[in-house]
């Protein structure tokens, strides 16, 4: 069977290597997106944490035989951690100053992340193997299936639509919303808002290592993996525009499977395809899908 | 500010100016090596280029070294393949760049702040990537053998002191143009577009007008950075277009002070000089260093060197 002159199968893989993509875009941009919104911090060094996230499962493998399912866990925590330290060390020095300042510091962060990696690592790419109860592909019938990239999108929007919930619907969420609105009040009604914050860095740098552990059987590992998505998650930033959650999750996943069809249609186009389609919601609607006008 | 200089100041300025212009004419003879001081003079365009959008208009572009890439690109192709005079080849690459500015501007100024920066991030990526696969770039090996040639017919640019001589008037020529820019009422207006852009807006000035201009002017002053540079070298790569130039400039800027008219010419000849140093000495540890220093210059130097050097004179004067 074809589609446009394209075997089904075919075309299918690709869009699924889309989705994959796209689910990859959601968990970052969502990250950016909860930081932004509480800090006001456009943190450059997401794709740096995401980037270290899949070190930590290669190396914990390599060095301790922990395998992907501990990774899962440890790397997060790990990352978070390092969150913490570079929340209390270096961004709450920003908090007044001009958000400019913000993505300057986490430029400088993410520098500093590569080369102390490329120097350890080299700049070649590490293999890390699909976990064995993943391996292998389920025939669908009309295409083959990889388990992994399958698991790799369940898992993904999963946490995606988790943090979703957390944030919008539970308490702990309405609290965080409440300190983004107002961090002076919330403060005086005895909520310890600089924790809070705190605690919003990690999480989102959790979220990015989160994606990494995820990304590191299907990618190379390498020390500018990092670097090179997060100029596309900026792009999808923009396009889906911070203000909503849901919003982002949405946008990311579309542009996935919008770059997986320019892949299988013109795969010369595949690496800007995002960027096109910035410059035409800029002309059209400059806040973004999703964003509100202030 | 120049309005506040007394004048003994103000010539006390002018005398500093004639010793620096003595010193970068004398340096070729005092043995620095003049493939060091030309790219730092490149360097050095590309930073007071983005000095004028970054320092004087407020508006941070992160992907200006797509502008000076695809100069460099443009120059090197039309002079190698196209067997342009350099002063033609340099004239086409300043209008590429200039004409890529006015439409990546057109889209970026739609936004502003932190949106601007990741937009011209963004579209800069764009750049790049239709740099990696045009058929004229050379892929990754980069466009090699680009041959300097005769300016005008007659000056031998294949000697290093010819060269050297040239780069420094076309730098000179930037830097005052930009001095006059700024203290004209248009700069002024830009000034008030960084300090407060709203209030420009209330008093009727077309702000986004004013901006786009300020950005075409950037880009095609650091679109010659990259056309010179490329005669100067005599390649241009893929290291060009970047981002993590793009980055460097920032640095180069904010270390020598922004806002300032020296501030990113001491920036850029600091960045390049410590990479020539550490270059064969400490590998990928660069990138480490140069990391430090960004994050050390947000946190305790954002007014960089030229910035507390001026601090410091008001201080001893009201204090």
């Amino acid at each position: 069977m074809e589609i446009f002159g394209i075997p089904l199968q075919a075309f299918l893989g690709q869009l699924l290597l889309g989705l994959v993509n796209g689910s990859f875009y959601a968990m970052l941009s969502l990250g950016l997106a909860v930081i932004f919104g509480l800090l006001g911090i456009v943190n450059f060094a997401h794709g740096a944490l995401y980037m270290i996230g899949a070190y930590v499962a290669w190396f914990s493998l390599e060095k301790f035989g922990l395998n992907y399912w501990a990774a899962l866990i440890l790397s997060p925590l790990v990352v978070g951690a390092l969150g913490v330290l570079i929340e209390r060390l270096f961004l709450r020095h920003l908090y007044k100053l001009d958000p400019l300042y913000g993505l300057l510091l986490t430029f400088g962060l993410a520098l500093i992340a590569e080369g102390l990696f490329r120097d350890q690592f080299g700049v070649s790419g590490q293999q890390y193997a699909v976990p064995e109860l993943l391996q292998g592909a389920t025939n669908l019938g009309f295409m083959v299936l990889p388990n992994y990239r399958a698991w790799v999108v369940v898992a993904s929007l999963s946490v995606c639509l988790g943090t979703w919930f957390l944030i919008e619907k539970t308490s702990l969420g309405a609290t965080l919303r409440a300190s983004t609105e107002n961090p002076t009040l919330v403060q005086a009604f005895g909520i310890n808002v600089p924790l809070m914050v705190t605690l919003t860095y990690a999480g989102g740098s959790a979220l990015a290592a989160f994606a990494g552990v995820l990304a590191a059987p299907v990618i190379q590992i390498t020390p500018l993996m990092g670097s090179n998505l997060i100029i596309v998650v900026f792009a999808v930033v923009v396009i889906g525009g911070m203000g909503s959650i849901l919003g982002s999750i949405i946008t990311g996943v579309m542009l996935g499977l919008l770059e997986g069809l320019t892949k299988v249609f013109y795969p010369e186009a595949s690496s800007i395809v995002v960027f096109v389609v910035m410059v035409i919601v800029l002309m059209v609607r400059p806040v973004g899908l999703f964003g509100k006008e202030k | 500010m120049s309005a506040l200089q007394s004048p003994s100041r103000h010539r006390a300025g002018h005398v500093t100016w004639l010793v620096v212009l003595a010193m970068l004419v004398a340096a070729p003879f005092l043995g620095v090596y003049p493939i060091f001081l030309m790219n730092a003079l490149c360097f050095a365009i590309f930073a007071c280029a983005f000095n004028l959008l970054l320092g004087y208009t407020g508006l941070l572009s992160f992907g200006h070294a797509a502008f000076m890439g695809s100069a460099a690109y443009a120059t090197g192709w039309l002079v190698r393949s196209g067997g342009l005079s350099p002063e033609l080849g340099v004239i086409a690459g300043t209008l590429v760049a200039a004409v890529l500015g006015l439409l990546v501007g057109l889209v970026a100024i739609r936004r502003q702040g932190i949106y601007f920066a990741m937009v011209t991030l963004a579209m800069a990526q764009m750049i790049y990537f239709i740099c990696l696969q045009a058929p004229f770039t050379g892929g990754e090996d980069g466009l090699q053998g680009v041959p300097r040639g005769k300016l005008l017919g007659v000056l031998p640019l294949d000697n290093d002191l010819v060269m050297y001589f040239v780069v420094l008037a076309v730098f000179a020529a930037v830097f005052l143009s930009i001095m006059r820019i700024v203290h004209s009422p248009y700069g002024q207006v830009l000034k008030a577009i960084r300090e407060n852009e709203p209030r420009a807006v209330s008093l009727g000035y077309d702000v986004d007008r004013y901006k786009l201009l300020a950005f075409v002017l950037s880009t095609a002053l650091a679109g010659l950075a990259g056309s010179m540079k490329t005669l100067v070298l005599g390649f241009a790569t893929l290291s060009d277009v970047h981002w993590s130039l793009s980055g460097e400039v920032v640095l180069m800027t904010l270390l020598g002070g922004m806002g300032t008219f020296a501030g990113p010419v001491i920036g850029a000849f600091t960045i390049v000089g410590l990479q020539n140093f550490l270059a064969d000495r400490v590998g990928s540890w660069v990138t480490v260093i140069i990391g430090v220093i960004f994050v050390f210059c947000v946190i305790a130097f954002r007014r960089g060197i030229v910035g507390e050097l001026l601090a410091w004179q008001q201080r001893r004067r009201t204090g």
